[in-house]
Order: C-alpha cells, then structure tokens, then sequence
C-alpha cells in the first residue's frame, strides 16, 4: 500500500458516513429500510480504517503523511502577498488508531440502535444523524490544520445538538439540545480566538506549518506569554468539547438524549475531540499552559467524580463519570503524560461505550427507567449485560488485567512524577483520590443495580435479555477492555505495541525558556539541560522554505500533495528527559497506589451497598453538608443561573426595553412622519393634480358635446355654415 | 325711355343667384338641388357677359361664360351620376335623410 492510497483511502472513509446521511436522509420517508445503508457504509468505513491502520501501523509506523491542497487563495494581501487556505490530510498514528475507535464504536451503537430504537417515529432521521456526526468525528480526526478542524468542530457540535434533542417533544430534551450548543459555543469563542492569534502571526492554518514557525523561535507578536495565551484558548475549544469545568454543565443534561447517542457522542467519540485537540496542539503549548490545563483538569475530574458518588440516575451517574475520566486525560496532557492521556482515550473509548450501552440494555429492558433505586437484582435477568457491565466497570475501576488499569496507571505516574519534579503534590494526590472515588460509585451502580434484591418488582417481572444485536456491541466492546489487545503484559503497559511503537510523545517547539523547568535545585547538578534533545529546526525548515516539490501524482483527479516528515527521533522524549526518567521510577509506586485505592473504593462500595454494614441513608445523614452539595452538583448550575444567565437575562431584558422603546420609537416615528407626508401629499394628488386632469377631461367633453350638434352630417346644414361663413369673412374682409 | 344698364344686369344676376341658393337649401330632392347649382352658375354667367359687354374686356367674358357653360354641362352629368349612385345605396335620392356624414 502507498501512501497516496492511504491518503485516498482516509478520504473515502470520511465521506462514506456523510454518503449514507444523504442517503438515508433524503430517502428515509419513502423506504423505511433503508437505515440498513447506514450500516453498510459503516461497515465498510470500519473495515477500510482497519486495513489502513494495519498498514500504517505496519509500513509507516511513526511517519506523518500529509496530503495537502489549496482551498481558496487570496493575492495581494497588503502586508502579507499571498494568503494561501489549505485543506488536508494528516494521518499519523493517532489518526488511524482513532479512526478505528471511532468507526468500530459508531458502527456498534449503529448495530445496537437498530434494536433499541425500534419503533421510534424517526427511526430513519435518527440514523442519518448518526451519519453526519459520524462524518464530522472522522473530519476531525484526519484533518492537517486549524479552520477544517474548526468547521468539523462545529459540525460535531450540531449534531450532537441534533441527538440530544433527538426527542425534541419532551422540554427537558430541547433544553438540554440548547443547552449543549450553548456551552459549547462558549468554548468555541476561545477556541476561534486562540486560532486567530496563530493565524495573524503565522498566515496558515496548517498545524506543521505553525508548530515549524514557532520552533524556528518565531513566536505570536514576539512574545511567549501571546503562545501560553494561544495554546489556553485553542484548549478553551476543548474545556467546552470535552465538558471541563467550568463548561461540564453540558454533559450530563445531554443525557435526556438516546441511550446509544449518549454511548457513541457523549462518551466515547466526540466529548474524547476535546482531548484529541490538545494532543494535536500538545507540542506548541508552553509550561504554564500545560499548569492551566492539569490544574482544569484535576479539578473536573475532583468535582466530577464527588457529584457521580451521589446521583440515583444510572445515566448521570456515568456521565458524571465521564466528565471525571475526560478531566483525567485532560490533566494527563497538562502535567505531559501525552502518551498515557492518548491511551486513556481509547481505552476509555471502549469500555465507556460499552457502560453506556449496557446502561442502555437495563433501561430497554426497565421500559425506560433510569432510577438505580427502583432497580436491583437484574443480574439474573439480564445475565449478558450484567457481565459486560462488571467488565467495563472493572476497567474503569482499574483492577489489573483490564485496559483501564494500563491507562489509568500510567496517567497517575505520569501525575506522580510531575509532582516530584515540581513539588504540586496535589496534582497527583487528586488523581489517586479521584480513583477511589470512580471505583467506590462504579461498583455502587453495579450493586445497585445487578445485586440484592429487585425493589420494584414489577419492572422486575417484565424485564427480560436484549436480542443478538444489542448484546453483540456489549460483548465485542467489552473483549475489548482486556489488557490483551494492548500489551503482552497485564501490569506493563510500556511493553505493548501501543506505546512501545504507536504512540510517541512529540517534541516540544516553544522555546527553551517557556518549557517545564524541571530542574529543581537539587536535580540540577544531575542532568544536562534540555538542549540535548534534537531540535525540530532541521525537520521542518526545509519544508516551509522550498514547498515541496516531491508532489505524487495520484489516482484521484485533484492533484495532491504528498510530503512526509523525518522518522521522528528515536528515544521517547517528554520536555526533558527528567520526566520520562522519573515517570519509570514512578511506575511500580502508582501501580501499588492504584490498586490499593481502587480496591479502597470497591471495598467501601461492596460494605455500604451489598453487605449494608453501613447505612448509606445514616452516612448521607451524618454528612449531610457534603451529601446535599454533591447531590446537588455543587450547585453550579444555579451558580450559572444566577450570575450568568442572570445577568445575560438582564441585559437581553435592558436591551429589549431599548429595542421596543427607542429603537422603535425612531422607526415608528419615522413612519409616521412619513405616513403623513403622505396623506398631505394624497390631498394635493386628488384635489390639484385630479382636478387638473379631471377639469381639462370635463371641459373638452363640454366643448365637444355642444360642438357636436352642428354636426349633422346633412350637406344642407354644413353649406348654411359655410354661407355664413362667407357672409362673416366678407363684412371682416370688408373692413379692411 | 328707361336704358338697360348694368345694374339692371347685376339685380337680375343677383336674383338667380338668390334663388339658386334658396333652392339649394330648402329642396329635399338631390336633382332639385343640382337646378339650384345650375342657377348660381347661370346668375355668374349673367355677370361675366354684362362685365364684357359695359366694360373694356372685349370678348373674354363671353368666353369665359362659354367655359362655364361646357363646364356646368360636365359638372350636371358628374353630379347626376353620383345622385344615382346614391339612389341605389339608400333607395332614394332626398339630401335631408342621408346623413351618414356625421358618423
């Protein structure tokens, strides 16, 4: 396989799901089956990103294939010349592994919704907004620059508006839909404007372009502390894609939407493009932006995870969960843990998914309850999902031999070691407390909900085991959150082909100063300073000088650019060698300390819920302070509510006096002015301009009426005329 | 002994031209009126020759009435060519009641 096919192929994948929502869209109403084509091109995007990552993976592991053309072009710019709009396509690793991710999870959730969904008035719409957003992920994960990356951005945020309000009758849906789209936007301001700053200074939008520009020590307006700004508003786009404090309100509300939309969107796929987009900017972010970001990050997952302790609804409470796991890549990234944060990402990705839509395979059979205290005891009725539930709960939990456990154990070293080198303890002190608390509610929903006794026996009677096509997604999703698919080796995730080969930290292009300093006093007589590492001057200042010349031609018809970046440096440097030295030394401590607090959690939780040694009603009692502010979400919403909307509402409401009074009041008074104008200019058109028409039409009908009688027609009468006449015309002439 | 003289001539010219009109006017019968033309024409005749014969015109006012004569003689037969053209049309030949002039 080339890389031009590659390229090619990574476009037909991108395209096909948008193929099927055209499809499905337009035809829906007249063929009611057709949702299967839906799953056809799915199928196929599934099977053509296997075999492209297979040989990306295989015969480019690790280069970077760029497949670039120009957009639109503007010439002569004053100050600039030409101001070129690239569109393309990056793959690396990190798309094809996501585009694998992506398009397994979507065709799952497709596969699972056939069943769930059935009977749904919109069954056929609901499949081609399955499509689109489909269509917007994989625009997200294989584009090479900024403004596509915006546009697709915007996209996956429609149609996550589109599903959340999929059952837009009920008010809480819409709401939620607007809800969503409105936080969202917020992010997004920061996001355009961290774009904005990169383009002003470097005139492109292409990632590589940028990040060669800025290694070339050209930074935004000359300044580093313009870079910080640049990287924390690109990750604004994130706080708000991926639901970080303070924009997390989102996510859970987005729940009211379908139990497989909330699976594919708001767990897995696109909450994960927040992330994603910092992996992407990762390398131009300063140290005190990546402080922001693992600061944003603890904190979300902190706050998150003490609101899940407390929620009754099976839905919030993985939501919450989700809000908390994303704020742990996020902090992962922000303390540079970047390969661990990618690999949480997709193991997250799986085993998320597969909570979700076993979520969905309870509330399917409850008939849509979603309250965990009308549950219980639905282990022997729904014994599949009961199990694919306890897998995926035990991955998020972090119990060895699970994907979770790999993921989550490298991201607490990662935090470990950077509160060594630096001295923020909290950071890592978050990570761990935060893990107790996602195994003790995770088992505390698995309890509730499977064992014990059922509490609401009706419900109970009725439930019965989803069909093939819904527990099918559930057991592939969750085979997949074994250890097995990622490593050889169940406590050593650096062994395994993920982040032995597939997954490399890329190198930082901010300038020396603005990196970690790592070198706290004592360290620094030990280690030599971070110029060692290879600059990236050499890789890209040739690419920006002599635009590459290199261009493959192709099968398609449009002609594309093909060039490549250098094998990337060997050792797997983070900002210094420091932090990847002391991430080893952290390994084997942050093993030990997550199973022991993840064990803590599902300790308290199996105590409090299954053997009720303890009263969980008397614990909610005796803290009750904690209880009802956890419950009650940290009262951020009405925090929200009060300050913002308040104050928006205010405004809006001040506004629209000035609209309806003096905005108004000038248009009407305009209008009436010129009302009567025109009256007045009406009485001079009927009275003058008529009468003058009317008297000169009135006079000539006079005239003529009473010249019309010496018209005879008889010869006498005319010759008495002309007698007369001549008798007149004779005495005249005479006269003279 | 009264001597004709040309006012004589003139009043006599004058009376056939009076009753030439009249005729014209009051007749109802086309053929009636086409006398009434021939009168005035007789009535200017009448003049022409009483001009030569009490003036220095020598014989080119009898002329001249000799050219009227031929020309009156072409008019008539003119004339009553269209009055039986008219008859066959409307049937009769009365000026008062053909009117379709007006129209």
């Amino acid at each position: 396989m080339t890389e031009s096919l590659l390229i090619n192929l990574s476009v037909v994948t991108l395209f096909l799901p948008l193929l099927g929502f055209l499809v499905v869209i337009f035809l829906g109403k007249k063929f009611p089956k057709i949702y299967l084509f839906e799953l056809v091109v799915l199928a196929a995007a599934l099977v053509i990103s296997c075999i492209m990552a297979f040989n990306k993976l295989t015969y480019f592991n690790g280069k970077d294939i760029i497949a670039s053309l120009s957009w639109f072009k503007f010439n002569n710019v004053a100050g600039i010349g030409t101001l070129d709009f690239e569109i393309g396509v990056k793959i690396d690793n990190l798309t094809v592994i996501m585009l694998i991710v992506v398009n397994l999870i979507s065709f799952l959730v497709h596969l699972f919704s056939v069943e769930y969904m059935h009977g749904d008035k919109r069954y056929t719409r609901y499949f081609a907004y399955l499509g689109i957003f489909t269509f917007s992920m994989l625009g997200i994960v294989i584009t090479h620059n900024l403004l596509m990356m915006y546009i697709f951005w915007e996209l996956v945020g429609l149609s996550s508006y589109l599903l959340i309000g999929f059952w837009f009758e009920k008010k809480s849906a819409s709401d939620a839909s607007k809800k969503a789209f409105i936080v969202n936007r917020v992010g997004d301001i920061g996001m355009f404007a961290g774009i904005l700053i990169l383009f002003t200074n470097y005139h492109t939008f292409t990632f590589d372009k940028i990040f060669a520009q800025i290694s070339m020590g050209n930074l935004p307006f000359g300044s580093t502390a313009w870079l910080t700004a640049a990287g924390i508003l690109i990750f604004m786009g994130a706080v708000g894609k991926s639901a970080q404090f303070p924009l997390h309100v989102w996510l859970p509300d987005a729940m009211e939407g379908p139990t497989p939309v909330s699976a594919l969107i708001h767990a897995a796929t696109m909450v994960a493009a927040g992330v994603y987009l910092v992996t992407r900017i990762f390398v131009m972010l300063t140290a005190d932006a990546m402080f922001i970001i693992a600061i944003i990050g603890a904190f979300t997952s902190f706050i998150a995870a003490t609101i899940a302790l407390t929620q009754n609804d099976i839905k919030k409470v993985l939501a919450y969960s989700t809000v908390s796991q994303l704020g742990y890549m996020i902090m992962s990234l922000g303390v540079g843990a970047y390969a661990f944060a990618f690999f949480h990402l997709v193991t997250h990705a799986f085993f998320k998914a597969c909570l979700f839509l076993s979520s969905g395979s309870v509330i399917h059979a409850m008939h849509h309850e979603q309250d965990i205290r009308k549950m219980g005891g639905l282990r022997k009725k729904l014994p599949i999902t009961y199990y694919t539930f306890l897998i995926s709960t035990l991955a998020i939990s972090g119990v060895p031999l699970t994907s979770g456990f790999l993921s989550k154990d490298g991201i607490l070293a990662g935090t470990l070691a950077f509160g060594k080198l630096t001295g923020y303890w909290f950071i890592p002190a978050t990570g761990f407390l935060v893990a107790m608390m996602t195994a003790f509610y995770m088992f505390r929903l698995v309890i509730l909900t499977f064992h014990g006794e059922p509490r609401d026996q009706h419900k109970f009677e009725h439930a019965k085991e989803s069909p093939f096509v819904m527990a099918f997604p559930l057991v592939v999703l969750a085979v997949l959150s074994f250890f097995i698919w990622y490593t050889p080796n169940p406590i050593g995730a650096d062994e395994g082909w993920v982040l032995s080969s597939w997954i490399k930290t890329p190198h930082t292009v901010v300038p020396q100063e603005s990196r970690f300093n790592f070198m706290k006093d004592e360290f620094k007589a030990e280690v030599t300073p971070v110029s060692t590492i290879v600059p990236l001057q050499v890789i890209t200042e040739n690419k920006v000088n002599e635009p590459v010349k290199d261009a493959v031609v192709t099968q398609q018809a449009i002609p594309v650019e093909i060039h490549e970046k250098a094998e990337p440096v060997e050792s797997n440097v983070v900002h210094s060698e420091m932090y990847e030295h002391t991430m080893h030394w952290a390994h084997y401590p942050a093993m030990i300390l997550s199973v022991l607090v993840g064990g803590l959690g599902i300790l308290f939780a199996f105590i409090i819920y299954q053997w009720k040694k303890i009263s969980a009603d008397k614990l909610a009692e005796k803290m009750h302070a904690l209880y009802y502010f956890s419950n009650n979400k940290w009262f951020i919403d009405e925090l929200y509510q009060n300050t913002w909307i308040a104050f928006t509402l205010l405004i809006s409401r001040v506004l629209s006096w000035f609209d309806n009074t003096i905005v108004d009041g000038v248009v009407n008074g305009a209008g009436h002015t010129t009302k009567f104008v025109s009256k007045l200019s009406g009485l001079f058109d009927t009275f003058v301009v008529d009468g003058l028409v009317n008297f000169t039409a009135f006079f000539s009908g006079f005239v003529g009426l009473n010249f019309k009688r010496i018209q005879t027609g008889k010869v006498q009468t005319y010759l008495i005329l002309v007698l007369f006449a001549v008798v007149i015309l004779m005495f005249v002439l005479w006269s003279y | 002994m009264l001597t004709v003289g040309l006012t004589h001539f003139l009043v006599i010219s004058a009376i056939l031209f009076s009753l030439g009109i009249y005729g014209i006017i009051t007749r109802k019968n086309a053929v009636m009126v086409l006398m009434g033309v021939e009168l005035i024409l007789n009535s200017a005749n009448i003049n022409f020759v009483a001009f030569a014969r009490f003036g220095a015109f020598g014989l080119s006012g009898q002329l001249v009435a000799l050219f009227v004569i031929v020309l009156a003689a072409a008019e008539a037969a003119i004339a009553l060519a269209i009055v039986l053209n008219i008859y066959k049309t409307f049937s009769n030949v009365n000026v008062d009641e053909i009117s379709n002039l007006k129209e």
